[in-house]
């Protein structure tokens, strides 16, 4: 019983692989018998394999393969080709989009040539790999939510690497790929289009974040907290309430005075977690193309709150008369 | 357990035994603690004071960790001022020859300001040779050249930049600090030689940059901001698109000039702006006017002074592209929001307030009209 107080798994279930239900006719076969893993026993199931490539699987892989490769060499190029300084450097390092003068022309591969490259084989791979989520769900006779809260995700990458730059009528638009570089864009982007956290959309799309990880929080702490009273199997419990459902239920309505169901608890938490990205994808589509200064907008519409002045008048001096330029 | 285990197949195998478990927990106990360690190598330790400065509730507030400002405040000591000279005498140019700037001053005054040079400036193995040769009037160093214009240059910010230094001015020392060359002056950086053929360009960010704060942003954007006049302004001033097509290009830009003034007087953005807008004035604070005329005032200083000196200096004091070392924030704030905790040494030299004789200086600096206009004056 003292299992399911520990937050940490500490039972491993072996059994013989299971290579899962059979495939249609016309499908790849899935590759390896399947092995396990102690170690991987301990955060979820210990059974890796068997494999199933796929064609989208396969051409995804290779698609991603060919993106990662253009990003790392020409980043390992811009040290050089030294490996010191590659690794010490790596966080800096960055393939960049075209310069704004180029429009939307496909430019030369060193001036953000690479980056369109890079950016189409990624989105390639993404979808390929969509589609293959979507396939394999279909063919264990799933539902396709996964695929479309991934697709939610996807939107996001696309609006933000394709969608918007092409409506800006430019791909210096776009996200450097890096790991600072493409920090400092998130925080160049929001001065650039006057603070960010005026959009409502971007407000929205962090109230979903946060929401998803509260929801996530309470579902898990909760299930826990009633899985030595069966409250584990979700799936019974949804059609036939025993008694794990009934005080998960009750406590939510001691503490917070209104609780989800079983069932109704999965809806919410998929929601929020889809409508993060697509309504996040929303707000980056606006910006630039709709709304050009968040905060003035914001004030515009009454949104920014006025806060009492508590510094001197100040005013630009460049419409001061004989201000320096 | 045997809710769950009953209905199963196959066996259970529960975590390894005693010993390998408590390996396994000091183990990861350890790599977490490192890993912590590194994720924390950057920071500055706790506690730190927060002095809210804005209306409660906008996080206008300035950051002081005292650990690290009782480094700068020895680093920023004033040196004690050289006893006043009588104000009589005769002038030193009808004593010395060879006197261009410091016409109007006796000789004790001159001599003065020769001792407080020596002090401030000069190697202490060199003394008054560093600048002069034996024939002290001659001009045959470059160090006395270039010295006789820095000179012209300080008594230039003490009267016509009054909208940056104010009353507190400035001496050779705000920026000398006893080195021959102020600690912090930049040159252009062209980045490294570029990659031949189809590698990809770096756009001038993304290395490591100790000027920018160590972000990946621009590494030079004082060529284009300090010594070029371009456009700081990114941000729109309309709230739906209308004409401004800055780029975020030219934001990173921006963004990379701020940083570095940020680190150069070790403050946060909201020392000078508001963080709802950085671009609104009335939101700001009137540090930010102050700020404003300091970048006219290092534009002016770098073209109008140190870009004529170019062909003055020897090749070892040039930049990698033959450029001359210039000004920026950092050449006298040196991590103080004021030179010197505002302390004023000016004040002590009256000699070097002295008018400015505004002979026109080398012919390839472009004239930025000094600031004529005060606040009190709006245009519209």
């Amino acid at each position: 019983m003292a299992e399911y107080q520990n937050i940490f798994t500490r039972v491993q279930i072996r059994a013989p692989a299971y290579p899962g239900v059979a495939l249609p006719s016309g499908a790849w076969v899935r590759q390896g018998k399947g092995s396990f893993f102690h170690l991987l026993g301990r955060f979820g199931d210990a059974q890796i394999g068997p494999v199933y490539l796929g064609t989208a699987g396969l051409l995804s892989l290779i698609c991603g393969f060919v993106a990662f490769e253009i990003i790392g060499l020409n980043m390992f190029a811009s040290v050089h080709w030294n490996p010191i300084q590659f690794v010490r450097q790596l966080p800096w390092l960055a393939l960049e989009p075209p310069s704004p003068q180029n429009g939307l022309h496909f430019p030369r591969l060193q001036d953000g040539g690479w980056w369109l490259m890079a950016g189409f084989f990624l989105t390639a791979s993404v979808l390929l790999w969509w589609l293959r989520m979507y396939r394999r769900a279909r063919a264990l006779k799933m539902g396709t939510h996964v695929a479309w809260a991934f697709l939610a995700a996807i939107w996001l990458m696309l609006v933000l690497g394709i969608i918007r730059p092409v409506l800006m009528g430019s791909f210096g638009e776009a996200v450097p790929f890096g790991i600072f570089p493409h920090l400092d864009w998130v925080a160049a982007f929001s001065i650039r289009y006057g603070n960010l956290f005026y959009n409502p959309f971007h407000c929205l799309s962090i109230a979903f974040l946060y929401g998803s990880t509260l929801l996530f929080a309470m579902h898990g702490g909760t299930i826990l907290a009633v899985s030595r009273l069966g409250g584990d199997r979700e799936l019974e419990q949804i059609v036939d309430r025993g008694t794990a459902a009934e005080r998960a239920a009750l406590f939510w309505r001691w503490t917070m005075g209104f609780n989800a169901t079983m069932e109704s608890i999965h809806r919410w938490a998929w929601w929020f977690a889809v409508l993060c990205p697509l309504v996040g994808g929303i707000g980056i589509l606006l910006t630039g193309t709709v709304v050009d200064n968040w905060y003035l907008w914001a004030v515009k519409h009454h949104v920014a709150p006025i806060y009492p002045q508590v510094f001197p008048t100040v005013i630009d001096p460049a419409t001061l008369t004989g201000a320096p330029k | 357990m045997n809710s769950v285990c009953n209905s199963q197949i196959g066996n259970m195998s529960r975590m390894g035994s005693g010993r390998s478990r408590v390996q396994l927990r000091s183990l990861s106990l350890g790599v977490a603690s490192l890993a912590l360690v590194g994720a924390l190598a950057g920071c500055e330790r706790p506690p730190v004071e927060t002095k809210q400065d804005g209306y409660r509730g906008t996080g206008m507030a300035q950051v002081i960790n005292p650990r690290i400002d009782a480094v700068k405040a020895v680093k920023n000591d004033v040196p004690a001022p050289i006893p006043p000279a009588p104000s009589e005498g005769p002038l030193a140019s009808s004593v010395y020859k060879n006197i261009e700037v410091l016409k109007d001053l006796n000789v004790a005054q001159f001599t003065r300001v020769m001792l407080a040079i020596t002090q401030w400036v000069a190697p202490p193995d060199q003394s008054c040779n560093y600048c002069h040769a034996a024939d002290m009037a001659s001009d045959e160093r470059y160090t006395k050249v270039v010295a006789r214009r820095m000179l012209q240059m300080v008594r230039h910010i003490n009267s016509d930049w009054k909208d940056h230094v104010g009353k507190t001015g400035v001496t050779c020392y705000t920026c000398h600090r006893g080195n021959a060359v102020p600690q912090y002056v930049w040159f252009t950086n062209p980045g490294e030689s570029a990659e031949t053929g189809l590698i990809a360009g770096n756009a001038g960010k993304n290395k490591p940059s100790s000027g920018v704060g160590l972000s990946s942003l621009p590494y030079d954007p004082f060529t284009e901001y300090l010594l070029g006049d371009r456009n700081i302004r990114v941000i729109s001033t309309t709230a739906l698109p209308d004409s401004d097509h800055s780029s975020i290009q030219h934001t990173d830009a921006t963004y990379a000039l701020m940083m570095s003034i940020s680190q150069s007087l070790g403050v946060n953005c909201d020392y000078c702006h508001n963080s709802r807008s950085f671009a609104v004035w009335d939101a700001s604070t009137p540090k930010r006017t102050t700020a404003w005329y300091g970048i006219r005032m290092v534009r002016n200083l770098n073209n109008a002074y140190m870009v004529p000196l170019t062909s003055t200096f020897p090749n070892h004091r040039l930049g990698i592209l033959g450029d001359v070392a210039k000004v920026n924030c950092a050449t006298c704030h040196q991590g103080l929001f004021k030179p010197l905790y505002g302390e004023s040494m000016a004040k002590d030299y009256p000699e070097l307030q002295g008018e400015v004789h505004h002979e026109a200086p080398a012919e390839t600096a472009p004239a930025t009209p000094p600031p004529t206009a005060s606040l009190k004056v709006a245009a519209n």
